[in-house]
């Protein structure tokens, strides 16, 4: 979806700002928060993309105003309900009002560290890539309503297939449910007039990481 | 903070009167945690596992580690550029590695810069949690469209005839900058090189310490 999280290329949020000696977690509760995204990640109830998606759909301004582990939080909570592991009313209750669903996949204290892990995203291809190293392909101008990781800066653009990543899980399909659909991946780079226009940096280039889905031959 | 009062999903967070919005969200965050651990969904032991490991053992000091062996051993670097996820993997870090994992290296004609302009994606095996900026509207919008602009805003200027490459997270990749050795540090151990390596230059948005600053 075009939403507020798609940010690349928007201008007028200020400088960046870096913290000198940022710790972990500024308060106690972030760490809770990140803690429990990880272990009901973990659980694969749903996955990688769905949870990334339904921070997507937050309201652009509370996308804004929100903290990073503040909309963790909220993410989190929607899920659950939404999957029917939670309702409103305990929420509001603060407490548990029914015996829980049964957690596909429960994190132990003493197997944290397999949560800490990250998993694998590459699939056994079932076909040969489209593309090789060194093509000039186009990016489709594609604007699903629902989750997708072809950025808005660089749709309709011509670039060069860098490298082929493998066959990958496509975020786009399994986002709404409808299965791995692995695809293949590659990396596409960008000269940045091509992305940008004239006034670009003529020094700097862009890449993505794009499925095959996203691309048709340039 | 701007304030929260005017779209919730859920009903209750007025019943917390009017405290900060620091605590409300604790309150909630703390109920959530209550509710979840009644249910049999999380054990809190393993939350605190959780935590303790991005406090203590999760961190840049890995990915640093593997930037100094990358320095100091022209094999590992040339192993690391080729599959970073193996190479790393052999150092055996506490969280492993996924399967993804890929090294740029800087020269003098090329720096590169890691970003996510969508979400937040980050190799979080070997650099820890990202730091808030990485995280936020400013870092995410303008360095695709202009990086040495963001870079100055780290202090960074790099000379005209450099290229700046700028790769995008958007999928489950995750990159890591090897950055280039500083001068001078000629016949320094793994671990005095370590101290050189900053978070922020394995990201692109800085440099590693010149020498005289090692501790």
């Amino acid at each position: 979806m075009n939403g507020i999280h798609d940010m690349g290329g928007m201008e007028g949020f200020g400088p960046v700002k870096p913290e000198p000696n940022e710790p972990p977690f500024h308060s106690a509760w972030e760490g809770r928060a990140l803690a429990m995204n990880r272990a009901l990640g973990y659980a694969k109830i749903w996955n990688i993309d769905k949870s990334r998606a339904k921070i997507e759909e937050m309201p652009p301004h509370e996308y804004l105003t929100k903290t990073y582990y503040e909309k963790w939080a909220q993410r989190l909570e929607q899920l659950l309900i939404e999957y029917g592991y939670l309702g409103t009313d305990e929420m509001k209750a603060g407490r548990s009002l029914r015996p829980g669903k049964p957690v596909p996949r429960f994190l132990p204290a003493a197997e944290v560290n397999k949560a800490l892990s990250r998993g694998t995203y590459s699939r056994e291809p079932t076909r040969p890539a489209r593309f090789k190293t060194g093509d000039r392909v186009r990016t489709k101008n594609i604007h699903p309503h629902t989750h997708t990781r072809l950025p808005r800066y660089a749709r309709d653009k011509v670039g060069v297939v860098e490298c082929v990543r493998g066959f990958h899980v496509f975020p786009d399909s399994v986002a709404i449910g409808a299965g791995e659909n692995p695809q293949w991946l590659y990396t596409v780079l960008f000269d940045a007039g091509e992305l940008w226009g004239d006034a670009a940096d003529p020094k700097s280039k862009v890449s993505i990481e794009a499925w095959d889905p996203y691309l048709e031959p340039a | 903070m701007a304030g929260h009062d005017h779209d919730h999903h859920h009903h209750h967070d007025h019943d917390h009167g009017h405290g900060s919005e620091l605590s409300e969200t604790q309150l909630r965050v703390r109920a959530l945690e209550t509710i979840l651990t009644e249910k049999g969904y999380v054990d809190p032991k393993a939350l605190d596992a959780i935590v303790e490991a991005y406090e203590t053992r999760i961190g840049p000091h890995n990915g640093a580690k593997a930037v100094a062996k990358a320095w100091a051993d022209p094999d590992y670097k040339k192993a690391l550029l080729a599959d970073a996820t193996k190479a790393v993997g052999s150092l055996g870090f506490a969280s492993r590695v996924g399967d993804h994992l890929v090294a740029v290296e800087n020269t003098p004609k090329l720096h590169n810069m890691i970003v996510c302009t969508l979400c937040s994606c980050y190799p979080w095996e070997v650099l820890g949690l990202p730091p808030t900026w990485y995280k936020s509207a400013p870092y995410r919008s303008r360095t695709v469209i202009d990086p040495r602009g963001v870079l100055k805003d780290f202090g960074v200027t790099l000379p005209a005839d450099t290229e700046v490459r700028v790769w995008d997270s958007t999928a489950e990749t995750r990159f890591i900058v090897l950055p280039m050795r500083p001068a001078g540090t000629e016949g320094w151990s793994e671990e005095k090189l370590a101290e050189l390596v900053t978070r922020d230059s394995m990201i692109g948005t800085g440099l590693p310490k010149p020498p005289g600053a090692a501790s």
